[in-house]
Parts: structure tokens; sequence; C-alpha cells
């Protein structure tokens, strides 16, 4: 299982005597196997939300549960990929990914045997030895999901993980990553500033307002996968969505 | 040229060779000088120190010098990496400890380590341990400071990225992000630290802390005026200077840090 409910959500930062409201009245659920994105301009704390669900970051109103169960810290239930390059540069990608099992208590030839199924499924298993600088961008992000996946989570949490790629690679982990989550089956939520990586993944867009982040809309797409990246289906729904995040209307002289 | 020479890309033979030369010329030059200057005590000549450094390397009280010496250091060393690391590690992760510990740290770390002579002599006797205490004073510090800056900079993502695998309590960070994120600054302080060390072993033999030892040897020396092994003992000083440098290096340092290669720092 791997349900996700957020009800009433607000974060609000404190700066000094200043109080800066980041989220306020986030309601959304996740099923169980979704894939939500969430979609929002620069500064709109899609970020933050993505945190709060990790349990990096502390919320100031409403709740946010999982299977029913209030996050209030970090746990194993969630694995997180993130935007910069997380891997322990001193652990091989090995040692990466079969951190998360050790630290759980697993027994070490059973991380092993875990790791090196997770190595298979992203296709770096000839990589087992090396370090994180051997590898490329990609690669490093590649074995990123394969270390949150490792470790047995029932959603994925993914914070912009493919935003420092090219975009070829880019292309090609998206659909790599499609793949694994139609495999795994597992409950993600994925934030990306891209309206074409949110189109081309995920089941449903959810689009959060400029700072403080409200829900401006839920788009679900129907569309069955795969999916095309110039199909006069899909863009429509990007048409709609760029229209909604009205990155041309009102432009202000100040942003 | 024979197989060693061989054995080696033409860049690393060219160094050898120039080295060689190099090495031969100041020699010659410092021969030629203390010929000019004719006096053994203002310059001892150089094929002197080099008959006398072959008679003491083959003297039996020349390996209890360095034992004696090496016995001091490594009391200072110990006690600095017992001490040093677990205050620097503290202070680093810890801001209570930071604030609880800096003002003493900041007050005691710029007195030169040879301003404890006195009080060595005092607490410790004319023992081994008065001369380790002087080279853990020496030692301390910079493995305090190296630590904890290695800890203060420990990079958030990494710290995060274990806290979402299972190792979110202050000691599973501490042993399994920190620690080996801090390494490559905390080897380089105990590095520093080691030259300083060695520096404070030669002066606190030096000084009367210590009845035997090679920095003991040179002060012996320059009172019974016997020059050229005074600079036989600072010959001996530096190579083994030179020689836990590179064994540092070498075999500690890129073994530990093998993951950093490729790595700018």
């Amino acid at each position: 299982m791997g349900e996700l409910v957020i009800q009433n959500l607000s974060k609000i930062f404190k700066k000094g005597n200043q109080e800066v409201p980041a989220l306020l009245n986030i309601d959304i659920t996740v099923k169980d196997g979704e894939f939500v994105t969430i979609l929002g301009p620069s500064g709109c704390g899609k970020t933050t939300l993505l945190r709060i669900i990790a349990g990096l970051e502390t919320y100031t109103g409403g709740t946010v549960s999982l299977d029913g169960e209030l996050i209030t810290g970090p746990g194993p239930k969630r694995g997180m990929v993130f935007q910069e390059y997380s891997l322990f540069p001193w652990k091989t990608v090995l040692g990466n990914i079969m951190f998360g099992p050790l630290m759980r208590g697993v027994s070490k030839k059973e991380a092993e045997e875990k790791a090196f199924s997770y190595l298979e499924l992203v296709g770096l298993s000839d990589f087992k030895n090396s370090y994180p600088y051997e590898l490329s961008g990609g690669m490093k992000q590649r074995v990123a999901i394969a270390r949150a996946l490792a470790n047995d989570p029932e959603i994925l949490l993914m914070d912009e993980p493919f935003g420092a790629l090219d975009a070829q690679t880019r292309n090609n982990l998206q659909n790599e990553l499609l793949r694994i989550w139609q495999e795994e089956k597992r409950t993600i939520v994925f934030v990306t500033h891209s309206v074409d990586e949110a189109v081309f993944l995920s089941d449903r867009i959810v689009i959060l307002s400029k700072r403080p982040g409200t829900i401006k809309k839920e788009i679900p797409i129907f569309i069955p996968l795969p999916r095309d990246r110039t199909r006069p289906e899909e863009n429509r729904i990007r048409n709609e969505v760029l229209r909604l995040l009205d990155t041309n209307a009102n432009p202000r002289p100040n942003e | 040229m024979n197989s060693f020479i061989l054995g080696m890309d033409s860049q690393n033979v060219q160094k050898v060779i120039i080295g060689v030369f190099s090495l031969a010329a100041f020699a010659l030059l410092w021969e030629l000088m203390a010929i000019y200057v004719n006096n053994s005590f203002y310059l001892p000549r150089f094929t002197n120190v080099a008959s006398a450094f072959f008679k003491v390397i083959q003297s039996a009280v020349f390996l209890n010098d360095v034992g004696i010496s090496l016995y001091h250091f490594l009391i200072g060393f110990f006690f600095a990496l017992l001490i040093g690391v677990p205050i620097g590690m503290a202070m680093g992760w810890f801001p209570i400890l930071d604030k609880i510990f800096n003002p003493a740290v900041e007050i005691f770390r710029p007195i030169p380590p040879l301003a404890w002579i006195p009080f060595a002599i005092i607490w410790l006797k004319l023992m081994h341990q008065a001369a380790g205490f002087i080279i853990f004073m020496g030692m301390v510090f910079p493995i305090i400071i190296s630590t904890y800056s290695g800890f203060k900079n420990v990079p958030r993502i990494y710290v995060e990225a274990a806290k979402v695998l299972n190792s979110a309590t202050p000691s599973k960070l501490i042993r399994n992000v920190a620690i080996p994120a801090a390494s490559p600054m905390i080897l380089s302080g105990i590095k520093t630290a080691m030259g300083v060390g060695w520096m404070c072993l030669a002066a606190s033999e030096m000084f009367g802390v210590s009845d035997s030892g090679i920095g003991y040897k040179i002060w012996f020396y320059y009172g019974i005026q016997a020059m050229d092994h005074v600079v036989v003992y600072m010959l001996i000083l530096g190579f083994i200077g030179l020689f836990m440098d590179f064994f540092f290096r070498y075999f500690i340092q890129n073994r530990i840090l093998k993951w950093q290669k490729g790595t700018v720092v």
C-alpha cells in the first residue's frame, strides 16, 4: 500500500518577526500506485511540499499521512530522489544502494542481493564497484533511484530528479522511470517545473500557484502509456497546463 | 640504462636525473664553501658530515635515540588524536558544544606549544611524558580545528539522503555520514599536525624536557662543538619527517580517500 493523504496543509516560514507563508490549504490524495506530478512556478513551494512528505521539513497546520499513519519525520516507507547528486561519494555504487537496507538491519548478504537486483533494474550492473565520481549525471540519478527503491518504500518522492541532465539523457531517464514504475507498481510523487515531463509521465498533474503555494488545479491525464511527446492529445493538455501556469499572462516588471 | 630506470616513464626519469644532479651540485657547493670558510664550528664540511653520518647510523645509541624520539612523538600523537578528534567532532556537530568549547579553544590555541615547557617539566618531570606533552600541545589544535570544520561543512544533501534511508539518529549520522564526509579534512589536519608535532619534538628535547632523543642529541653535540654531528642529527630529523609524510600520503591518505580521485581538492 502507498496511499498519501494531505489535508489542509500549510507551511509558514518564520524569518525573525516576519511570517512568510509558503503553502496554504493543500489538499491532495494520491492513490496507491498512482503517479502524481506537482508542477508550479519556481518558488511556489513544490519542493517544500515534497520535503514535508519526506519528513525533512515540518509543517505548520493540517495533516500529512501515509496509509493512515501521520508523518512526523523521515521513514523507510518514503524513498526520496533528490535534484542534487546525493550519492555518498565515499561509497561504491553497490555500497550506496546497500546503505538503506543495511541501516534497517537487513543482513549483508540480503542487502547485497537486493542491491544487485535494483542495479539490474536501472541497467548499471557493470558499474557496481565504481565510485560516484566515475559516473555521468544520468547514471548517478539512476543509482539514486535504485538506492531509494532498495529500501522498499511504499512511495517514491522525486524532487526534479532529472533537472540537471541534458535533454536527451532526460528523455531516456523518463522512459526508464516509466518502465520501472510499471514493473514496481509503486506510488510516485514527482516534482518538476517541466510541463513536458509532467505530461509525459503522470496520471495526474497538480498545479500549484505562485507563492504562497495553493492548489490551482488538478488535471488527470487519461492518455495511455507510452505517450508521445508531440501528438495533438498530449499537446492539448500541455497547452492547458501552460495556460494555468500563466507564465506569460500579467507579466510583472519585478519578477 | 638499467631496468629500474626503464620501468619509469620519461617524465619521472628526467625528474630523478635532475634531482640527483641538483643534490650533487648542492653537496659540492657546500664542500667548497666549507673549505673556504675553514672553520668546522661555523660550517662543517660535507665530507665530514657524510662520514659522521655513516658512523652515527651504525652506532648502537642511534637506534635508541630514534626510538626515544618516535616514542615521544607517538605519545603526543596518540593523545592528540584521542582528545582532538572527539572534541572537534562534538564542536562541529552540536552547536551548543561549539559555544561551550570554543572560548577555551580560542584562548589556548594561539599559545605556542613550546611555551608549555615549564609546566611540562613541573607536571611530568624530566620524563618522556613531558616531551610527549609538548608534542601533544602542538598537534591537538590542528586536529581539533580540522575535525571541527570537516564536521561543520558536511554537505546537507548527504545528511538528508541518509535521513531518508533509515539513518536519522545523531549517532548513525555521525558514523555513516559525517565521519566519511569529513575524513579528507580530518586527514589533512592530521598531516599538518604531524609536521607541527615533529617541530615540537626537536624543540622539546633540546630544551631539557628530555635527556635523550634526536633533538637532545643536537643540543648535546652543540655543547661539545661537534657540529658535523649536529648536522647529522638535523638531517635525520628531516629524513624521518619526510618519510612520515610520504608514508602518510601514500599508504593512508590515498587508500582511505580513493573515492576522491578525480575530484579537485
